[in-house]
């Protein structure tokens, strides 16, 4: 990443507010995503104080989930402050994305000029699975962004397709997908080549005017951003089959020593 | 499905897949009626009947995307599908009233607004259902109820015969005792009080009881003669149950989302008008609410959404003319109406069908336009822009410190943050700390009650899990602990530390207090000897009485005036509490006060 231009985002911060996880995402505060069942409430601290969060920025959030604005129509739905301060256990590291999004946008208030920017950020996440051979409550996702004057998906295709074959993997293909937050998305496929199928490997999309526009960020910028979880690219290239194996105390210590060095990329 | 009658020629199942692909559906599965049994009961094929297997009809499991209700149902695959392929033109959907009959009407009264304030209703005339249709008219509501209506707390559908009712309908909410009526699949009367006690044992009923079983009074809907039709959310009346030869089909949804009630509606009439006698017809129903206010439902009017093509090309890469951009997306069921200064290389005016309520801006008209023209058919460019990578400081660091403890002879493991109550504080005698931990609500694996506050227990149940490895064991773990922090703007905040653990058939004390020495070495802290601590800049130690660790073999660390860590020998009983039969020493400091740079200025905010 860093090769590639990339500044690391401080993703020094698990617990997090609804707000910053998904309102500030259009996540609608219906989406099941938001459910107990898949994300972890935290019941103390249990939420984030509305004065905590920007007061006019807040308030545009909360009128582009409920009226749309900026082009477009909106959820229509009643938005509610409660629903935003919520604390949970972040589910994506684009909690992350969304803070360091609206910070560069306040310093192109301050500026008068925006400064275009690469960001990425390598950190855990947390959802409420049942722990199984491929499901931990805990994972890493990695995730990259470029703000810019006029990107394209064309962009977002050439970024992606640089960064995997950084990461030794040269054959990919993109198929449509949807996220709240991105429109066009796009989900990232690799061709394993002992296994001769296409595996998904990430998930990637240009960032939804009703994201970037209350923010504050300029007409003309776009935010194209890609993710993708390490374990599980992890096991495919490792031919390990339990995500114990790889994350947290169960691992074995004598195949952590015995493991070569890494030499993707090489 | 079946790819020959939906889709005009048979498919191989690779080459569904591409055509799923590229449109954006992916399709998980191929499978049978009977592979499906045995996936259930864990058999092989070998152990089942496998009589007729050939005849068997192929299913295919086709994941969609969450927003796309219109294709929660085999008619609007299949629909969506031919469109895309330009083999059928997105149908337009028309309200009307066939000769001969009556819009109905529904009255809503103001006592629903307590418990489930909308409804929005239509009917569809001469339809003629099969046993196929049938089961998938009953499917699409089901998962409607499921996903778009959130287990029916947000919108409830119920579906009549109107040929067994007689309008005009009214919507109430009465006392639960006064709504008396033979319910779906029953043979005799129920009140709704009773009726809830009753459903508490019925396996697909109980979940729905909690959205109205505490309310004063409950949804009703009443025809003319006071026939229930249905008691929302909870169930349909069995008098106007539809069936194989039901003609004429009244639809009711009731709603605390009244946005969402519409897409509902329209997904069900888009769906399913195709098998009216005339294909596409939908008959009105008029709405009258408490005000007095009338509205005809469904609301089937095209959202219209101006965009310019030079900002479609601009957002996805590739140039494309007006009128191929009109085609492409006309292959998404989207209709486009190019405005008349097509010399300015103008705008088009796009008309969206009541099929695709997840349009919601322009971009997800772009979406379309990439999807039709092939995500993979877009020729690739790199943003070139100069910008410059960095490290955060942190994990710049966290890194330089990894490697060093490596280098010492120290094995690097990562452990969850989440853990159990007794493990974070029992097990390690820090009970009176409970406190400080950040607690989690309902969490599926009862073991992850709480967030670490410490990276000690994680260490030592991987040591406890690892009881085969030869001793010494020397690990260390560079991650972050959660801890309470009013002063944070979640309440929260994360904590860098540094662990390390020896454990051997000796303490290690002296090992695990030359880990100290050597990491503050490398981190270029000189070290004060004695408690006098004058060097502002140095580190030292001093005896203390944590319970943790073991009387008189332990000591807290100390920089810049304030405890950043502690080492020692740990305590039998903890590594009783663990299952650790060799004796351990750990250490454990918080690296966070030696983010500075080479002129010693923080860098951390």
């Amino acid at each position: 990443f860093v090769r590639m231009r990339f500044e690391e985002m401080p993703t020094n911060r698990f617990v997090e507010s609804s707000f910053w996880n998904f309102d500030a995402l259009f996540q609608p505060q219906q989406h099941p995503a938001r459910d107990a069942h898949d994300t972890f409430f935290v019941t103390r601290p249990e939420k984030t104080s509305g004065e905590r969060f920007p007061a006019d920025y807040l308030e545009r959030v909360g009128a582009v989930h409920e009226d749309g604005g900026y082009g477009s129509i909106g959820y229509r739905y009643n938005w509610k402050l409660s629903e935003a301060e919520k604390n949970i256990l972040r589910t994506h590291t684009t909690a992350v994305s969304s803070r360091m999004l609206y910070k560069l946008a306040k310093k192109f208030e301050k500026e008068g000029k925006f400064t275009p920017m690469r960001y990425f950020s390598i950190d855990r996440v947390f959802r409420n699975e049942s722990v199984d051979k491929t499901h931990l409550a805990e994972f890493h996702q990695c995730e990259g962004l470029v703000a810019d004057y006029n990107l394209s998906l064309a962009h977002l295709i050439g970024t992606v397709e640089q960064f995997f074959r950084n990461i030794g993997m040269t054959d990919i293909k993109f198929k449509p997908a949807y996220n709240p937050y991105t429109e066009p998305s796009m989900e990232i496929f690799a061709l394993h080549p002992g296994l001769g199928k296409w595996l998904e490997i990430g998930n990637s999309g240009i960032f939804r005017p009703e994201m970037l526009r209350p923010m504050g960020l300029p007409e003309g910028v776009s935010v194209i951003a890609w993710g993708l979880s390490l374990e599980r690219p992890t096991m495919i290239l490792y031919g390990v089959d339990n995500i114990r194996d790889l994350f947290g105390h169960k691992v074995d210590l004598d195949m952590m020593k015995t493991n070569p060095i890494c030499r993707i990329g090489l | 499905l079946s790819t020959s009658k939906e889709l005009g020629k048979v498919y191989t199942d690779e080459e569904f897949e591409d055509v799923c692909f590229d449109f954006g559906i992916e399709l998980d599965d191929v499978t049978t009626e009977k592979q499906m049994e045995r996936n259930e009961l864990g058999l092989s094929k070998s152990d089942m009947d496998v009589d007729n297997e050939e005849e068997e009809e192929i299913i295919y499991k086709i994941d969609i995307p969450a927003n796309r209700y219109d294709l929660l149902c085999l008619e609007g695959i299949s629909r969506a599908l031919r469109i895309f392929q330009g083999k059928q033109e997105t149908p337009t959907f028309v309200k009307e009233v066939v000769a001969g009959n009556e819009v109905q009407t529904m009255h809503i009264k103001p006592e629903t607004a307590l418990i489930r304030p909308h409804v929005v209703c239509a009917t569809l005339r001469n339809v003629t259902f099969t046993a196929e249709s049938y089961k998938s008219f009953i499917d699409l509501q089901d998962k409607l109820h499921q996903n778009l209506c959130r287990q029916r707390t947000l919108v409830a559908i119920g579906t009549h015969d109107l040929d067994t009712l007689k309008g005009p309908f009214r919507y109430e909410a009465l006392p639960p005792e006064k709504i008396v009526f033979t319910p779906l699949k029953q043979t005799k009367d129920f009140n709704a009080k009773d009726l809830m006690e009753f459903y508490k044992t019925d396996q697909k009923l109980k979940q729905y009881l909690h959205i109205i079983e505490d309310s004063p009074v409950f949804p009703v809907i009443y025809d003319s003669n006071d026939t229930v039709l249905s008691l929302p959310p909870i169930i349909n009346g069995a008098h106007s149950a539809i069936t194989l030869d039901t003609k004429n089909v009244f639809i009711e949804c009731t709603a605390t989302d009244h946005t969402k009630a519409n897409v509902v509606l329209n997904t069900v009439v888009t769906m399913f008008s195709q098998y009216c006698a005339k294909p596409f017809t939908v008959e009105p129903v008029n709405v009258v609410d408490q005000f007095g206010a009338e509205r005809m439902y469904p609301n089937l009017d095209l959202v219209e959404f101006e965009v310019k093509q030079k900002d479609i090309c601009k957002a996805i890469g590739v140039e494309l003319s007006s009128e191929h951009i009109s085609d492409l997306l006309r292959k998404m069921q989207l209709l486009v109406e190019p405005k008349e200064e097509e010399t300015t290389g103008g705008s088009l005016i796009v008309k969206v069908p009541p099929t695709r309520s997840d349009i919601l801006h322009a971009c997800d008209i772009y979406e379309d336009v990439a999807i039709a023209w092939g995500y993979n058919n877009i020729v690739k460019q790199v943003p070139k822009t100069m910008t410059y990578g960095k490290e955060f400081p942190l994990n710049q660091l966290s890194d330089l410190l990894r490697a060093e403890m490596a280098m010492v002879g120290f094995t690097e493991i990562l452990t969850w943050a989440l853990c159990s109550l007794k493990e974070n504080f029992e097990y390690v005698r820090r009970e009176h700390l409970a406190e400080t931990a950040v607690t989690i609500g309902n969490p599926k694996t009862l073991d992850f009650e709480v967030c670490r506050t410490s990276l000690l227990p994680c260490a030592l149940k991987t040591l406890a899990a690892n009881k085969d490895a030869p001793v010494p064991i020397k690990l260390f773990e560079l991650s972050d602990v959660i801890l309470i922090s009013e002063e944070h703007e979640t309440g929260a905040k994360n904590e860098r530390r540094l662990l390390a653990l020896f454990s051997g058939k000796e303490s290690g004390f002296e090992v695990i207090h030359g880990v100290l020495n050597r990491i503050m070495q490398v981190l270029g802290v000189p070290v004060e000897l004695g408690d006098k601590m004058t060097n502002p800049e140095a580190y030292s130690w001093k005896e203390s009485q944590d319970k943790t660790f073991f009387p008189d073999r332990q000591a807290t660390v100390m920089y810049k005036k304030k405890e950043i860590g502690i080492f020692g020998v740990v305590h039998p009983e903890v590594l009783k509490a663990f299952d650790i039969v060799y004796p351990c020493s750990a250490l454990e400091i918080n690296i966070e006060p030696f983010c500075f740079d080479q002129h010693g200025n923080e860098i951390l905010e």
